[in-house]
Parts: structure tokens; C-alpha cells; sequence
């Protein structure tokens, strides 16, 4: 067959299944092509036959600009026939009530991992700050202990002090902006093999130790521990299951097994991003309460440390048993 | 397909048994998109910190939350719900999809904007330039976690600058390659002067310009105009 003969035989074809792209795209302005159109019933056929002129007129080498057309066309068709759905609002709220957790537990190993590396170092800091206090001057830096004294001085009051509403937006907005960058640095950089994901767990467990360790030495303990109890919970937890995110992604460089090592990375990617997006949730949660809650000194601080503790006890629940039945 | 020559296309096979084509965008014209979405972004960040100087201290709190919101998610939010192209993609005709050739997902659009971080390194994208010239496909690290390519979007009314003639079909069939020479000699035309596109035109052959061939070069427009689909 010419190409003439050939199309003006299809033509209307193509033309139809163009007119249902657009429509479907959402680009058919009103009375620029006229109405009638394929019905969802009929798309894929008129796809398949779409592909078989693509291969005709390749296979008879037909002029390049209409192969180019049909090739444009089967690319949109394709596009829309095999494209994931988009309904974001149930999807969120599935990874709530138990796609989260049941991921969190499924990744168990690299959620101790990163926590080891992360709560070690500060554990180790805040007892072993007890007996050698002058060890905070080399973890933290003289500047940042200084700093750190004037900020939870009982006696100067500036944590303690009741601030304006609007503040305490700014103060949110600031954890949110910081704390969430944390987070995706220490995922992200699980693509450098895992080092930068190392590299963030142990720096910061060893920051936050090595301040609430010496905090807690010099008697700063009652105006430290009420202010930080509230955000402890999703903050900390946040960043372990960042960084087993950050570890997963950087161990399928490391030992990619049978896969090329770009094949094993985009295999793992999906749950790692999950998990991140998880815990970037658990850190809009942290720095609402930080904002909000844990400046206010109105509120005595039995309730402070007992919210404090619910929250971890509530959070850890929250990991380990949702979603277990169901799906 | 030509698959094995060296270009920067990438073929995706489907279940119909045909090969759909990806022309991929190299490391320059996606700086020049980065650049164009970039002051797209230092632009609202700046209309926003106006209004805020309206609003005193509350102020700082929503110029953090919109920069935090800016950094991270702009990309994801346009890859997403625009057909997978910033407004600085879109400039240029980029449109991010998945390896498939599907449109890019939120997951993946996701993943490739979180590992900016790193591609970002050591400076001004240095991971990122030296994995797209490793990938073969234009990947940075973002790409390859992603599974998604960078790719130009198809525009057929730009595809072709042939001069206008009437259209006349060729007298014998010809191969592929032949007819792209054909619609190349036609498009650069006006770049020759009249001697050498005559010159050029006569290699076609008898065969294909027929018995009286004063003007080769015209007749061979004309089947150029055929070929491109002109009526």
C-alpha cells in the first residue's frame, strides 16, 4: 500500500484516537475538535491497531514525519494506558493506618542498625559526661557549650519564659525548615555508599548526648529535660528511620548481588523514600509540639516528662503493632 | 531500530511489539532549565518575603515554612501534576518520565528531587554531571534511584522547516534513509547558494528527477514536500 492510500484509509483512526488524548488530557479547548470520540471500551483496540500502522509504516518506511506522528501518538496512548493512577488523599492515608509501620517492620534490621548508630554514641556521651564533664569542651566546641549554658541557665529564664504566639509560629516554621533537612540529608546521602548516612547518625547522636549530658552534669536538668521530653519521641525516631532509609539505599551499592549497582539502587529506592517520607511526617509532628508546646513553662513539669514518656510509649506502639491485621 | 548507534535516544519496547522512541536531554540544557526554575523560585521566595514584611515576626515563620516548601517539594509538585515538567523544563521542552516511558510518579519524582542533595555535591551538581556522562542516558544519581529520564517533549510543527512547493509524490519508492537526505537537502536549501544546491541536486539521478531536469533542485523540493505530508 502507498502512503497516500494508507493515509487517507486511517487517518479518521488516528484523528479519533487524538481527539480522545486531548480530551482525556484535558486540553480539548471547547469547539476546536468536534465532539463524538472513541469510547473507553474502544481505546485499547483502536492503541493496538494504532501500534500495528506505527510498525507498518516504520517496516515500509513510510516519510519520517509520519512515522513521527504515529510514533508521537503511541507514545501519548501508551502514556495513558499504562501510567500509574493518581489518588494521592487514599494513599496517604493507607501508609497511615498501617503502610508505614508494616514498612518500618519490615526493614527492622536497618531501623537497629541505625539506631544503634545513633543512640550509642549518645548514650555513651550522656553517662560517660557524668564522671569526665570536661569531655563536652571537645566534643561540642567551648563556643557552643557557652552557648548552650546561657540558653538553659535556670537562672536567666529565656526557655522558660512565656513568649508571643506568633513566635512560637516562627520557632515551628524554623524546626520544621531545619529538622525535615536533617532528615533528607541523612537519607540522601545513603547514595555516597551509606558514608553520609553514617556520617549524620553518629554526629548528631553524638551532639545530642554530648548537650544533654552536660547539660544534665552542670544542673541544667530541670529546665533541659521538660523542654526537650515533649519533641523526643517522633524527633529522634524520625531521624533512626531516616537513616535506615539512608543505609538501605547505600548497603544496595555496596552488595548490589546479581543487579547491576544502578539496578539495585532504583530497586530499593521505593521502600527507602517511604520510609523517609514516614519519618518526614514524625518531624512535622516533632515541631509542632516543639513550636507549640515545649517552650510553655505554665504547664508543671511532672505533665511535661509524662507527656514525654506517652509520646515514646504511644509512637513505639504505633511501630510495632499497627497494620498487622487487615490487607 | 538504531539502537546501536551512538545517540541519545532510548527505546522502550511495549506489549504491542513496537519500539517507542525517548530523545533524552543532555547535562546543558537541563543546567539552562535548572537555572530558569531557579530564579522562578528566588523570585517567589522574594514576592513572599515582601508580603511578609507586612506581618512582622509571624513573618519569618512563613518565609521559612514557604523556602522549606520551595527547596524541596517545587519540583515534585510541577513533575507531578504537570505533566512531568517544571516551568523551566517546560521552557525548553524537557519533560521528566519513567524509564517505561510512562509519566513520572510521585514516588519517583519524589526520590530523584530528595537526591538533589547529593548530586548537588561536591558543588554546583558535580555528582550529578559526572553520573549522567557514566549513565549513557543522561541519569544522575536522582535518575538512576528514580528510574525516570529526562527527555524533550515532542512538537511536530517544529519538526520540519521544509520550503514550501507543491507537493509532488516521487516517481519510485524510497528508503528511509533516502527520504530523510531528500527533507535534510531540502531544509538547508537556503543555505547554498544556487550553483551548489544544483550541483548537489543532479547526484539524485535520472531515475528520480525524470527526463528534463533544469531546475533538480526544485523538483527534489517538491518531493520533499510530499514527504513531509504536505497536500
Amino acid at each position: 500500500m502507498r502512503q497516500e492510500a494508507f493515509v487517507e484509509k486511517f487517518a479518521p483512526l488516528w484523528d479519533e484516537f487524538e481527539r480522545w488524548l486531548l480530551r482525556f488530557e484535558g486540553k480539548n479547548k471547547k469547539g476546536a475538535l468536534p465532539a463524538r470520540g472513541l469510547s473507553a471500551a474502544e481505546i485499547p483496540h483502536a492503541y493496538r491497531t494504532l501500534c500495528q500502522h506505527l510498525a507498518l509504516a516504520r517496516e515500509r518506511s513510510y516519510s519520517p514525519l509520519l512515522v513521527a506522528r504515529l510514533s508521537e501518538l503511541s507514545l501519548r496512548g501508551h502514556q495513558h494506558l499504562y501510567g500509574a493512577r493518581l489518588r494521592v488523599g487514599a494513599q496517604v492515608l493507607n501508609f497511615i493506618a498501617g503502610g508505614f509501620p508494616q514498612l518500618v517492620r519490615r526493614e527492622w534490621g536497618w531501623v537497629w542498625l541505625a539506631a544503634t548508630l545513633f543512640f550509642g554514641p549518645m548514650l555513651v556521651l550522656i553517662f560517660s559526661l557524668q564522671v569526665y564533664p570536661d569531655f563536652a569542651y571537645t566534643v561540642l566546641g567551648s563556643e557552643q557549650v557557652q552557648a548552650m549554658e546561657q540558653m538553659y541557665d535556670p537562672a536567666s529564664r529565656v526557655i522558660g519564659k512565656e513568649r508571643e504566639a506568633d513566635s512560637d509560629f516562627t520557632m515551628f516554621a524554623f524546626y520544621i525548615w531545619n529538622n525535615v533537612k536533617i532528615g533528607f540529608q541523612t537519607f540522601a546521602s545513603g547514595v555516597l555508599f551509606g558514608l553520609g548516612t553514617l556520617f549524620f547518625l553518629i554526629y548528631n547522636g553524638t551532639v545530642i548526648g554530648g548537650a544533654a549530658g552536660y547539660l544534665h552534669y552542670i544542673g541544667y536538668g530541670k529546665t533541659f529535660w521538660p523542654f526537650v521530653a515533649g519533641h523526643s519521641a517522633p524527633e529522634l525516631i524520625a531521624i533512626v528511620i531516616s537513616g535506615a532509609a539512608g543505609l538501605k539505599m547505600g548497603w544496595a551499592l555496596i552488595a548490589p548481588g546479581q543487579l547491576p549497582r544502578g539496578r539495585a539502587l532504583a530497586a530499593v529506592a521505593q521502600p527507602a523514600v517511604r520510609l523517609m517520607l514516614g519519618a518526614a511526617a514524625l518531624f512535622v509532628f516533632a515541631a509542632v509540639i516543639e513550636g507549640f508546646w515545649s517552650p510553655h513553662t505554665f504547664v508543671p513539669i511532672e505533665y511535661k516528662i509524662g507527656l514525654g514518656i506517652g509520646l515514646w510509649l504511644v509512637i513505639l506502639t504505633y511501630l510495632v503493632f499497627a497494620g498487622r491485621r487487615g490487607h | 531500530m538504531q539502537a546501536a548507534l551512538i545517540d541519545t535516544r532510548r527505546y522502550v519496547a511495549t506489549p504491542e511489539g513496537i519500539e517507542l522512541e525517548l530523545a533524552l536531554a543532555g547535562p546543558v540544557v537541563r543546567a539552562l532549565a535548572w537555572s530558569v526554575d531557579f530564579f522562578i523560585r528566588f523570585g517567589a521566595a522574594l514576592g513572599v518575603w515582601l508580603v511578609v514584611q507586612l506581618l512582622g515576626m509571624a513573618g519569618i515563620g512563613v518565609m521559612l515554612l514557604a523556602w522549606f516548601a520551595l527547596e524541596w517539594f517545587y519540583p515534585v509538585y510541577f513533575e507531578v501534576t504537570r505533566g512531568g515538567a517544571t516551568p523551566g523544563k517546560r521552557v525548553f521542552g524537557l519533560t521528566v518520565v519513567q524509564d517505561d516511558g510512562t509519566p513520572v510518579t510521585w514516588q519517583s519524582s519524589t526520590i530523584r528531587n530528595l537526591l538533589r542533595t547529593v548530586d548537588f555535591l561536591p558543588l554546583l551538581y558535580g555528582f550529578g554531571l559526572a553520573s549522567m556522562l557514566l549513565s549513557g542516558e543522561f541519569k544522575r544519581l536522582g535518575d538512576i534511584a528514580a528510574r525516570t529520564v529526562v527527555a524533550y517533549r515532542r512538537d511536530l510543527q517544529h519538526l520540519s522547516t521544509v520550503p514550501a512547493a507543491k507537493p509532488l509524490a516521487p516517481p519510485l519508492p524510497l528508503t528511509l534513509d533516502e527520504q530523510r537526505a531528500l527533507i535534510d537537502f531540502a531544509e538547508r536549501q537556503v543555505l547554498m547558494t544556487e550553483d551548489r544546491s544544483h550541483e548537489l541536486a543532479e547526484i539524485a539521478g535520472p531515475a528520480l528527477l525524470g527526463e528534463h531536469h533544469t531546475h533538480p533542485q526544485a523538483r527534489l523540493l517538491q518531493y520533499a514536500n510530499f514527504l513531509v505530508g504536505r497536500k
